[in-house]
């Protein structure tokens, strides 16, 4: 076991300490991603498992509360504030920065610190690059507190060019068959459709319902995603869909909306789709292995960039993330938050 | 190996056979010799190579990696080829590099013993990920991705505009890589003509009759025959090579020594394989769940050959020494293959009987009472048709003992693939049964097809508004004596089984009818389903 790190300022744990309606931190009185409704949140990302509705007071990046206003309606929260990229708010005496996490459109990490400590709660991250949202920028501290989505050393995440590609030549091979790409509402559908544009495809992309006013936002902020229509309209007979793209939640594919597709042929974007027997099970025939978070090396690189004295993880594979810091001698523990979905994908 | 490895991963996922044959025939167009010829070899199964133990290949990881972290992760994919294939991380400096896979083959068939493990670790530290899971599903043997060598040869029919036949008949004469087959198929060369004389000659097959279709056939026209229920073979002595096949031209001959041994005629006769005694010893045919402790096997046991004898119940054939006799009506065929089988072993070979009849409905009587248990039906040859290859319809036409029917309880329902992937296409049904003064129901089979699109649709809306439970991807639906779905399943019999709750396994089950009349404590019970145990459709 690695020794303990010794802290010359505040003990981290005073500082921030996961209580059950989420991570919280007393000094300032506020929580970041709670899973209940308090009194003063502090959200990292507009994924519905770290931003939900019913806040006295929510501080999140502007297009974080956008992106919560769109999905809950405008009475989302008591009351908001926008925090900008690099700026520092002090909460009852607790500094607190926000920073790019490179996960969606607005994602943040959340520095906070007091009396000489810095704890950096990355939420949600990745490192490749993605045309849809600025890039994660790695911040020094003592605790860095990460997410463990990916946490195994089987998570070596393909380039997207090639995934996208895949899918390219996959509509040659099967050009009567309807390509239906199941892809989480918010970040992976539109980024999926913008890695697709950089390619050169500008066939028009259908969509469901489901991601209608997301990708709307999206278009609103600058981030170009072509020719976009929903699904429903359109193509005149449901032969029209042959060889075009479609997507949609990852759920609505098994459900009777598919139905108007001729031949669908089955695709997700997911991290998840690296393992076979994932895909199959969920009777997906094209699996696109394009994640929203860090791959197993990025985790650990970024843990060695980050170089913190200490390393909590939040959710995911902890106990083998967990594992690898100890073997690298960085002292290391699960916070056990409860809430943050498994598949966030 | 990257084309290979992409071909791999889509066959897997892929579950429709059209879709499969089309991934296989862009493969084979598309990937340079020698690197195709040596995927068909792997997909059916004729690629030897030094396969390396399960073991090896987690050393090999476990050099680099710790164990802890290696047993998260073989635990949670579950896969030992997938596991080292997506943790393998190759040392710093090694450049990636695509081998391909003929020139993987090759230097795993040139490599001694000792070198394996070496090679395995350079190829592995090069190949990307797709890359390596197809080197270690190829070293550990057995691909397991969903794709048969039937399957192999349909596709090679369809990329070379070819019949399937024609590949079938040179299939034996021909070795990895398979170049002058490519060569062919691309049209750069003629047909390969092989050294030793094709063996396997495509076989004629026959229909099903269907509605109405005796009505303008005039019996006198046929000969009728049993159906016998075994394995139809193909069996073959020319210029003393001895060869027996399967219908679709796998070669079996080293499971059936005992056939090769016998097969001492000169020619390539047509029959059913069958286990027990043939009939000129006055023993009985076995069944074919007895048939099956023969089946798929590389080598058979003393014990095996005793206890279950197998024999050739002649039906045609083919070559009468080496004159090819195809063209030559089925009467004058049959006085040949007599006079050859009363020459041969009286154990190992017997001939078809006829059946005599004068109108259809006679045939009809006796195809419903045989007089063997080991008969599902009978077969109607025109006495003037020659023989030919495939399914052609007129000149032969099977006729089936109608299946048994059941009524059986809808108890679970799994989403379908491909174009059913948004239905509830895949069933579970069962029975009632009475244990400790208790009835229940217990599940007897599995079925997915037999149903119009509009049955479909009618027992997918009664499976989402009938759901109690879910587990994973099934729905177990409302089952109760007065609440529920009755189906009348077919199928063509059953055989005890001990790895089936319910004791018994159906054979070819299928949705013949949709029972909304009834209730479902009307439908069958366990004891009807046992007393029908061994019973032949």
């Amino acid at each position: 076991m690695p020794a303990p790190a010794i802290f010359l300022g505040m003990k981290p744990d005073n500082l921030l300490y996961p209580a059950p309606k989420g991570l919280y931190c007393e000094l300032g009185n506020f929580y970041i991603d709670p899973v209940q409704p308090v009194e003063r949140a502090l959200i990292t990302h507009g994924h519905s498992d770290h931003a939900r509705a019913g806040h006295g007071h929510v501080l999140a990046t502007r297009e974080t509360l956008d992106i919560m206003r769109l999905r809950y309606g405008d009475g989302f929260c008591g009351a908001s504030a926008i925090a900008r990229f690099g700026e520092t708010i002090a909460i009852n005496g607790v500094r607190v920065t926000f920073r790019p996490a490179g996960h969606v459109l607005g994602s943040a990490q959340i520095c906070v610190e007091a009396d000489g400590t810095r704890i950096v709660v990355s939420g949600d991250y990745k490192r490749r690059a993605d045309p849809t949202c600025p890039p994660f920028e790695p911040i020094g501290c003592d605790v860095f507190i990460t997410e463990a989505t990916f946490g195994l050393p089987v998570f070596h995440h393909p380039d997207d060019e090639r995934e996208i590609a895949r899918l390219l030549m996959s509509l040659k091979q099967f050009p009567e068959r309807a390509h239906v790409v199941g892809a989480y509402a918010l970040g992976k559908a539109q980024r999926v459709i913008a890695l697709l544009r950089r390619q050169g495809y500008d066939e028009p992309i259908h969509i469901h319902g489901a991601l209608a006013k997301l990708c709307d936002y999206y278009q609103s902020q600058g981030i170009d995603l072509g020719d976009i229509r929903p699904a429903t309209l359109g193509p005149a007979s449901r032969q029209d869909f042959a060889g075009m793209i479609v997507i949609g939640p990852p759920a609505a594919f098994a459900e009777r909306w598919a139905r108007r597709f001729p031949d669908p042929l089955a695709s997700f974007a997911s991290g998840w789709m690296l393992i076979r027997q994932r895909a199959k099970q969920r009777g997906v025939e094209l699996p696109l292995v394009i994640s929203d978070h860090c791959d197993w090396a990025e985790l650990t690189e970024t843990i060695r960039e980050v170089a913190p004295a200490e390393v909590w993880v939040t959710h995911g594979r902890e106990e083998a993330l967990v594992r690898w810091c100890e073997l690298q001698g960085i002292p290391a523990r699960p916070l056990h938050l409860v809430g943050y979905e498994d598949e966030g994908e | 190996m990257k084309t290979f490895a992409e071909l791999l991963d889509r066959l897997v996922l892929t579950p429709q056979r059209n879709g499969k044959i089309r991934l296989l025939a862009d493969y084979f167009r598309s990937t340079p010799d020698p690197s195709r010829g040596y995927a068909l070899a792997a997909i059916a199964g004729t690629l030897s190579l030094n396969t390396v133990k399960p073991a090896l290949i987690r050393d090999l990881l476990l050099e680099r990696m710790d164990e802890v972290l290696f047993h998260y992760s073989y635990d949670y994919v579950g896969d030992l080829a997938e596991t080292v294939s997506l943790a393998w991380e190759p040392p710093e400096g090694v450049a990636p590099a695509d081998i391909s896979l003929g020139e993987a083959v090759e230097r795993l068939q040139r490599a001694g013993r000792s070198e394996v493990r070496s090679l395995v670790r350079d190829m592995l530290d090069r190949l990307d990920t797709s890359g390596r899971f197809a080197l270690l599903k190829l070293v550990t043997g057995g691909l397991r991705i969903g794709a048969s060598a039937r399957l192999a040869k349909q596709a090679l029919a369809e990329m070379g505009g070819k019949e399937v036949g024609e590949i079938e008949t040179l299939w034996h004469g021909l070795a990895p890589p398979y170049l002058p087959l490519f060569l062919w198929l691309t049209g750069q060369a003629e047909m390969p003509v092989l050294k030793t004389p094709a063996v396997f000659h495509s076989v004629m097959l026959a229909t099903p009759i269907g509605e109405g279709d005796l009505e303008g056939l005039n019996p006198a026209d046929f000969a009728a025959e049993w159906k016998w229920d075994g394995i139809r073979v193909q069996l073959a002595n020319v210029g003393g090579l001895r060869r027996l096949y399967s219908r679709s031209g796998d070669e079996i001959s080293a499971a059936f020594p005992e056939i090769i041994e016998a097969a001492d005629f000169s020619g390539v006769i047509d029959g059913e394989l069958l286990v027990g005694g043939t009939m000129r010893s006055n023993r009985a045919t076995a069944t074919f769940a007895d048939l099956q402790q023969r089946l798929n096997r590389k080598t058979v046991s003393r014990k095996l050959l005793e206890d279950y004898p197998a024999f050739v119940r002649g039906y045609d054939i083919l070559f009468s020494g080496e004159r090819d006799i195809r063209p030559e009506p089925f009467r004058v065929r049959r006085e040949a293959l007599s006079a050859l089988i009363e020459a041969a072993s009286p154990q190992h070979f017997d001939l078809s009987p006829l059946v005599a009849f004068s109108t259809w409905e006679e045939l009809d009587r006796l195809r419903s009472d045989p007089p063997d248990p080991v008969i599902e039906g009978v077969m109607l040859k025109r006495l003037d048709s020659p023989y030919v290859a495939g399914r052609a319809k007129g000149p032969w036409f099977k006729w089936k003992r109608a299946p048994f029917n059941i009524d059986a309880v809808l108890m679970y329902a799994q989403r379908g693939h491909g174009k059913r992937s948004s239905y509830y296409s895949d069933f579970t049904f069962g029975v009632w049964t009475e244990s400790e003064g208790v009835t229940s129901l217990v599940p007897v089979g599995k079925a997915y097809f037999g149903f119009t699109d509009a049955e479909l649709e009618i027992l997918d809306q009664f499976v989402r508004n009938n759901t109690v439970e879910r587990f994973g991807p099934v729905r177990a639906v409302r089952a109760e004596p007065d609440a529920g779905f009755v189906v009348e399943v077919a199928f063509e019999g059953l055989n005890r089984s001990t790895r089936h709750k319910s004791g018994v396994a159906m054979r070819f089950p299928r949705i013949a009818r949709l029972r909304p009349d009834k209730l479902p404590r009307d439908a069958d019970r366990l004891e009807t389903l046992q007393a029908m145990i061994g019973m032949k459709a």
